[in-house]
């Protein structure tokens, strides 16, 4: 039983409990640097507009296939804060409805491709020395052996382009990442004492995975699901620059700049705007992703 | 080292092996049918019966896989489904165009990013310092396309400076191939006005491909420069009366630049990456602008053709930084650095 002694202190009456406590010196932490604010800030507003896109954006209809063309490629005005593309649709509502693709882009790609890296990871690095250990790096190293963005778009090229075969195909360039990080820390876990303690008593191998290896490797895996979501939809939003994401009408971001470069400079609000837009969210996720480095680095106490 | 070396290059060579099974499946395993797929849905049942002998579709899968790989060592990759040309020739004339881009925009982000680097780590908690802390994030995490519309808007459009588009003015006649490069190629056949011609063409992409690696490698260098610098050797020589420069250029330099060389195999990954997008926006006729037309018509050979030629450069390019970074740091030697 913990008695609070510290009657009178400002602090008094607040949870003792440590899971409080530790929130509390997380936040703290995070806060610290006021740019993970601002990154925290920044991400949340996105995910919210993106989830009430229907009814916070001016012209929902514009997020299809609408065309009006009395106010086609109008600079940025009252009506239209972002300007009108070439069919006359609004841009800051096509931005903010391809936010929601985004996000499904960034987050379908971490929770598929995140789970599969890890395990492989965790195996390759407690089997180390093993033929086991060889075939998983040797194939990870394979799929290291190209530039990120080309073999997503190599794997894009082959299949119908929608928002989903991009996503695999991101999901198919990115899983190695994971694996070497993961293995990384798993071969140099595997020889500590707690390990081999719990080798010693007969723990199942899931276990030892799973409950001992595992949580002392989360903190740097969460950091880089952070720093990841904003490169995720970047790559994303590079394959359906190229035309290889999601198909018009749909608004996606990469689509909506490449689609306004072909009218710079005269009419450079269709391609500035949805730039700038990626540009925000990559900022606001590294931003996030800085301040989550931040928060966990310290309580690792390094 | 010179066993490493071996070693090392014996390990490349599985992985391209590996990456060439890689490709194959990519290209002939997953499209269902990649006869059909290649013409469209509207050609004639016989065109792409005679592409699918051609392509050796009838074979057993195995059977393609190998005809593919000998053909693969033996530079011959088929002919484009689209261009009807033989791929080589194709990925003769435009992979020179690639590298040309690429060469310099490595020279661009190492040069400008190592010396912006030393510079925020000489003056550390300047101004100087502070305003490159903030511009070097922002250049992180603004995409290469970004930039490249950034410039072509600025130096294009605003300012008209340097030419947008191709890789030689308008009325201009190619100099004739040698390397490809042209830029070398006018060099070689003694015209400087056509590759200074060439060389104007050639700024605007690769410093837009270059900014996102230049942010980060002035970022990595100044952070390990002034970890460095607090170390004793740095105290000792100071109090050796050495000036500052001079420890500077002569004994810091070389140790705080392993990181940075290090991340740079990631950097140029993301150029070749990059290269894809760039060159559209410039139209410039390179591999990666023939790879992404490749890729919209289903040109399956082209695509696994240009897929595997750009492993190969990649590998290379891993291999020789490999060589770098065991230059700059003897402990680390070729083997260290993957395991590190």
């Amino acid at each position: 039983m913990t008695v609070d002694t510290r009657k009178g202190h400002p602090e008094a009456g607040r949870p003792l409990t440590l899971r409080g406590e530790n929130l509390r010196r997380a936040w703290y932490r995070f806060s610290r640097h006021p740019m993970s604010v601002v990154g925290l800030v920044m991400v949340a507003a996105i995910i919210l507009l993106a989830i009430l896109a229907p009814y916070v954006t001016p012209y929902p209809k514009h997020a299809g296939a609408f065309v009006d063309y009395r106010n086609a490629g109008k600079p940025p005005s009252a009506a239209h804060w972002l300007g009108t593309d070439v069919f006359g649709r609004d841009i800051l509502t096509r931005i903010i409805f391809a936010f929601r693709g985004a996000l499904v882009m960034g987050i379908g790609v971490l929770v598929l491709v995140v789970p599969l890296g890890v395990v492989l990871g965790l195996i390759a690095g407690y089997a180390k020395g093993t033929l086991l250990e060889t075939v998983i790096m040797r194939v990870t190293d394979v799929f290291l052996a190209l530039p990120p963005l080309i073999l997503a778009l190599a794997v894009c090229a082959v299949m119908r382009p929608t928002l989903f075969n991009s996503m695999m195909a991101v999901c198919v360039s990115w899983w190695p990442w994971y694996t070497r990080l993961v293995y990384g820390m798993t071969s140099s876990v595997r020889n500590e004492f707690y390990v081999k303690a719990a080798e010693l008593t007969g723990a199942s191998r899931f276990h030892i995975l799973f409950r001992e290896i595992l949580p002392n490797c989360i903190a740097p895996i969460f950091t880089k699901m952070t720093l990841d979501m904003g490169w995720v939809i970047l790559t994303g939003a590079s394959l359906s620059f190229v035309g290889l994401g999601e198909q018009p009408p749909k608004p996606a971001l990469g689509t909506m700049v490449s689609d306004g470069a072909k009218y710079l400079p005269a009419q450079w609000w269709i391609a500035v705007f949805p730039a700038i837009a990626i540009m925000v969210v990559v900022l606001a996720f590294n931003l996030l992703g800085d301040g989550v480095k931040d928060m966990l680095a310290t309580e690792e106490g390094s | 080292m010179g066993r490493e070396l071996l070693r090392r290059i014996g390990l490349s060579i599985f992985v391209l092996f590996g990456l060439s099974i890689l490709i194959f499946v990519i290209a002939r395993v997953v499209p269902g049918d990649p006869a059909r797929l290649a013409l469209g849905p509207r050609a004639p049942e016989w065109a792409v019966q005679n592409l699918r002998l051609e392509m050796h579709l009838d074979k057993p899968i195995y059977e393609q896989y190998w005809l593919w790989l000998v053909g693969l060592v033996h530079g011959d990759l088929g002919k484009s489904l689209v261009t009807r040309r033989p791929v080589t020739a194709d990925i003769r004339e435009f992979l020179p165009a690639t590298l040309e881009i690429v060469l310099l925009s490595a020279l661009v982000m190492a040069l400008g990013g190592i010396s912006l680097g030393v510079l925020s780590a000489k003056y550390s908690n300047s101004w100087f310092d502070g305003v490159m802390r903030i511009v070097s994030y922002l250049g992180i995490v603004t995409p290469a396309f970004v930039w490249a519309i950034i410039f072509m808007l600025i130096f294009g459009y605003v300012f008209p400076l340097l030419p947008t588009t191709g890789r030689l003015s308008p009325g201009v006649s190619a100099p004739p191939t040698i390397t490809g490069m042209m830029v070398l190629d006018s060099l070689l056949s003694g015209n400087l006005a056509k590759a200074w011609d060439a060389f104007l063409h050639l700024i605007l992409p690769a410093v837009a491909l270059a900014m996102g690696g230049l942010a980060q490698a002035a970022r990595i260098t100044r952070a390990s420069m002034t970890d460095n610098m607090g170390k004793d050797y740095v105290a000792a020589e100071t109090a050796y009366g050495i000036p500052f420069r001079r420890i500077l250029t002569k004994y810091l330099l070389k140790p705080s630049l392993i990181p940075t060389v290090s991340v740079m195999a990631l950097d140029i990954a993301a150029l070749f990456g990059n290269a894809f997008l760039v060159e559209l926006i410039f139209n410039y006729p390179g591999l990666s602008r023939y790879g992404i037309q490749a890729m919209l018509n289903k040109d399956l050979n082209a695509i696994s053709a240009v897929i595997m030629v750009l492993g190969v450069v990649f590998v290379s390019v891993n291999i020789i930084i490999d060589i770098v970074v065991a230059y700059l740091d003897p402990r680390i030697g070729l083997a260290g650095r993957r395991n590190g």
